[in-house]
């Protein structure tokens, strides 16, 4: 609890442990269904660590989110419940607890050097399965997939070899085994 | 729907407009023209069958649209332009989403081409409103139009009930389109659920059995679940003999009268009724949501109790207490379930223990918490709303309020028998509703007598709405305790703030009986408590609109009271005005 300067009110600090958790949303392509979906977590408080978003049955207009979100269990459940209350969405499901998933992001990294180090750059990211896609005399863009912690080693590393720019897509997920979410 | 071609016979998009309301049975809508809506007013001129009230304000229009749908049950309807038109039924929009009204707000919006430009009257309303309406949409294809007129009906009323907005760009009005009926429609991903799972209401009526200390907690879901809902609570909380307690926005739904009614609970509720939550050991609440209004400190929130939560609103158990069985369903079906299990099980309550509990609240009951001393010289507002309700009981009465003491007096003083009756602004507490919402009460019922019991300071936010009401020959009532404060502010500055009456104090007020007869209503005003009768007999037998100023006592609390951040065995009664318990905990709690 701290006291806000000035003032006879004061705030109370939630210190309870937070839980990582990545949610699989499937929804009506419809205009606005982002803005709704980012709307409800910004109006309500909740964390978006990564979000991605595409298309994924053309016919049907849907579309799948992936939100990787982090909160008490108690604000999980609201934060699905809260999901499940927007009208275009078809189904959210836990890729954490409920169902385990795999995850995986891209990234597309441009590192700039000469000599050594560029060397280095090449030779390193050989050990991340790293694909150069694009190189001149002075720079590489390596296309790195992943997790986001592989990704986030393989960014560290670049670091002193010359990272310019990274650009992430951000965690995609998928439940294990046969079934469908 | 196929999207087929236009036809020339085709109606145009503003014709679609009329056709689907008519179709979903709306008899009244509430508006206010302007530019983007003028083909709709042009097609709603060219019809017979739609009554439309015009307001004087857009903020009235949803106000008028709420009272209209909670009278009624029926969804209400508002029509208003783009660009201020729309961003003045915010307010409205916002208390219908927190209260779950179910409202159908059509807006105007700029043509097409001309969106995003920055044109005149232009605002992004279905961004503007994306976050106080349950859904909304932007039609930009005429043939879109009659499927999302009727999904538009069906999704504000159906589940939990709330607004939603239809945004209308000029040019879509415009344009011919095939018009489509409203059975035509299925929606891909909206299925609210009614039935409960039936395991869990098992659970729950051998839990209710068991029961040694119970208390039903009922709300505002119990009046949208509809007249079934009504029928079957009271039905099995007299199988029961159970005592039961209500939110501000559940009165109504059991009677007033009855001997289990423990009146209301929460930060202004009886000391029975909150004493009765703190101290049970099964809570029963259906269609209430905990709201921190109700629950006051929540980890000292009935400490001992296991709790049955039912919803329609999955996201609304376990959202600020954890209960031990939480239920999604209609009340209505929910408690039909109950009512039939409890039968064919043929359970019984613990009779001894019941009575033990009901001996227990009755002391409770017997600490006459809402006493308060009437003077000779000057009218106490507690007095005003129990000589109103005295006056005005055997009638058939409907009563809206304003926010703040008088709004907490007229729950607490005015005794309410039957659902719908009751029209508060709760969740958003909206100062002004009350007006405006007694206007749309009216059109709904001609008849009847509709009070709105007000304040000097909150009816001056939408006064302009008597206009409307002298126009269409509303003969509403705005019964006004006026004490010159914004009475709860002042309260609160009085137990918070080391009695520092910053900006609380009603300056420069306007004659009210002048301003009536301004407007071409009637005044009246009571200062002593030995004329207030024969006023208040006159303003209802007056049928026409009356604005009544009701002077009262300016220094009068609003007890028993709950201070935010204390628990619900920690309410400062009447007699201890001088001694505030507010701890420095529960001063950060609005």
């Amino acid at each position: 609890m701290s006291k806000q300067p000035g003032s006879a009110y004061f705030l109370v600090d939630n210190k309870a442990a937070t839980i990582r958790t990545t949610l699989a949303v499937l929804v009506d392509n419809e205009a606005g269904v982002l803005a709704r979906v980012i709307g409800l977590f910004a109006g309500r408080g909740y964390n978006i660590e990564s979000l991605t978003v595409a298309e994924v049955d053309h016919l049907d207009h849907t579309s799948r989110i992936t939100i990787v979100t982090s909160g008490t269990p108690e604000v999980l459940e609201q934060i699905r419940h809260q999901l499940e209350r927007l009208i275009p969405v078809h189904k959210v499901v836990d890729l954490t607890a409920e169902r385990p998933g795999i995850e995986r992001e891209m990234a597309l990294v441009k590192v700039a050097g000469a000599g050594e180090k560029r060397v280095e750059a090449l030779r390193l990211s050989e050990a991340f399965r790293a694909r150069v896609i694009d190189t001149t005399h002075a720079s590489f863009v390596f296309e790195v997939t992943g997790n986001q912690q592989k990704i986030d080693a393989f960014v560290d590393l670049m670091k002193p070899l010359g990272l310019v720019e990274v650009s992430r897509t951000g965690v995609v997920a998928i439940s294990r085994g046969a079934e469908a979410m | 729907m196929t999207k087929a071609d236009t036809q020339p016979q085709d109606p145009t998009g503003a014709e679609i407009v009329i056709r689907a309301l008519k179709d979903q049975g709306v008899k009244h809508i509430f508006g206010y023209p302007g530019g983007a809506v003028l083909p709709i007013y042009d097609a709603l001129f060219q019809d017979e069958g739609i009554e439309h009230i015009l307001v004087r304000h857009e903020q009235g229009a949803t106000h008028a649209a709420e009272g209209y749908a909670r009278s009624t049950g029926k969804p209400g309807v508002v029509l208003v332009t783009s660009g201020p038109g729309a961003t003045n039924a915010v307010t409205g929009l916002t208390d219908a989403l927190m209260d779950s009204i179910p409202l159908v707000c059509i807006t105007g919006q700029v043509p097409t081409h001309l969106i995003g430009m920055d044109a005149f009257q232009e605002a992004d309303t279905v961004g503007i409103t994306r976050a106080c309406t349950k859904h909304n949409w932007l039609v930009k294809d005429v043939r879109e139009l009659p499927r999302i007129m009727h999904e538009a009906f069906y999704i504000a009323t159906t589940g939990r009930p709330g607004p939603v907005v239809i945004d209308i760009p000029k040019d879509v009005q415009f344009k011919r389109g095939p018009y489509v009926g409203p059975s035509n429609i299925k929606h891909k991903t909206y299925r609210p659920r009614v039935k409960g799972d039936l395991k869990k209401i098992e659970q729950a009526v051998e839990m209710i059995a068991a029961a040694k200390r119970p208390v039903f907690y009922t709300g505002g879901g119990i009046i949208n679940a509809g007249p079934l809902a009504t029928q079957f609570l009271r039905e099995f909380v007299r199988m029961t003999g159970y005592p039961i307690t209500s939110t501000l926005m559940g009165l109504g739904a059991y009677p007033a009268s009855d001997k289990q009614w423990l009146g209301m609970l929460g930060m202004h509720g009886t000391y029975e009724a909150n004493l009765a939550m703190h101290g049970c050991d099964l809570m029963i609440a259906l269609g209430s949501r905990f709201d921190d209004r109700v629950t006051g400190r929540l980890d000292q929130f009935s400490p001992n109790s296991k709790k049955i939560h039912v919803d329609i609103d999955a996201s609304s158990i376990n959202k600020t207490v954890r209960v031990d069985v939480g239920i999604v369903g209609d009340a209505a079906f929910v408690l039909e379930d109950m009512i039939r299990l409890w039968k064919s099980k043929q359970l019984r309550p613990d009779r001894a223990a019941i009575s033990a509990w009901t001996m227990q609240i009755d002391g409770w009951r017997a600490r006459n918490c809402l006493a308060y001393k009437q003077t000779k010289d000057v009218i106490k507002p507690q007095y005003a709303i129990e000589r109103l309700y005295e006056l005005t009981k055997g009638r058939n009465t409907y009563i809206s309020t304003e926010v703040g003491q008088h709004q907490m007096w007229a729950a607490q003083f005015y005794r309410f028998e039957e659902p719908k009756r009751w029209m508060t602004s709760g969740g958003l507490g909206t100062m002004g509703y009350g007006l405006p919402a007694a206007v749309g009460i009216q059109v709904a019922h001609r008849d009847a007598l509709v009070i709105d019991i007000a304040g000097e300071a909150s009816v001056q936010m939408t006064m302009q709405e008597i206009s409307t009401a002298v126009q269409f020959e509303l003969p509403i009532k705005i019964f006004i305790l006026n004490n010159r404060y914004m009475g709860m502010v002042r309260q609160w500055q009085q137990l918070l703030h080391g009695g520092r009456y910053s900006h609380s104090y009603s300056e420069a007020l306007p004659d009210f009986v002048k301003l009536a007869e301004a407007y071409g209503a009637v005044g009246i005003r009571a200062t002593k408590p030995d004329e207030l009768d024969a006023k208040i007999k006159e303003m209802i037998d007056v049928k026409r609109p009356v604005l009544f100023d009701c002077v009262v006592d300016q220094n009068e609390n609003c007890f028993p009271m709950i201070p935010s951040g204390a628990a619900h065995n920690e309410m400062i009664l009447g007699d201890a005005v001088d001694a505030p318990m507010v701890t420095e905990a529960g001063k950060v709690m609005v």
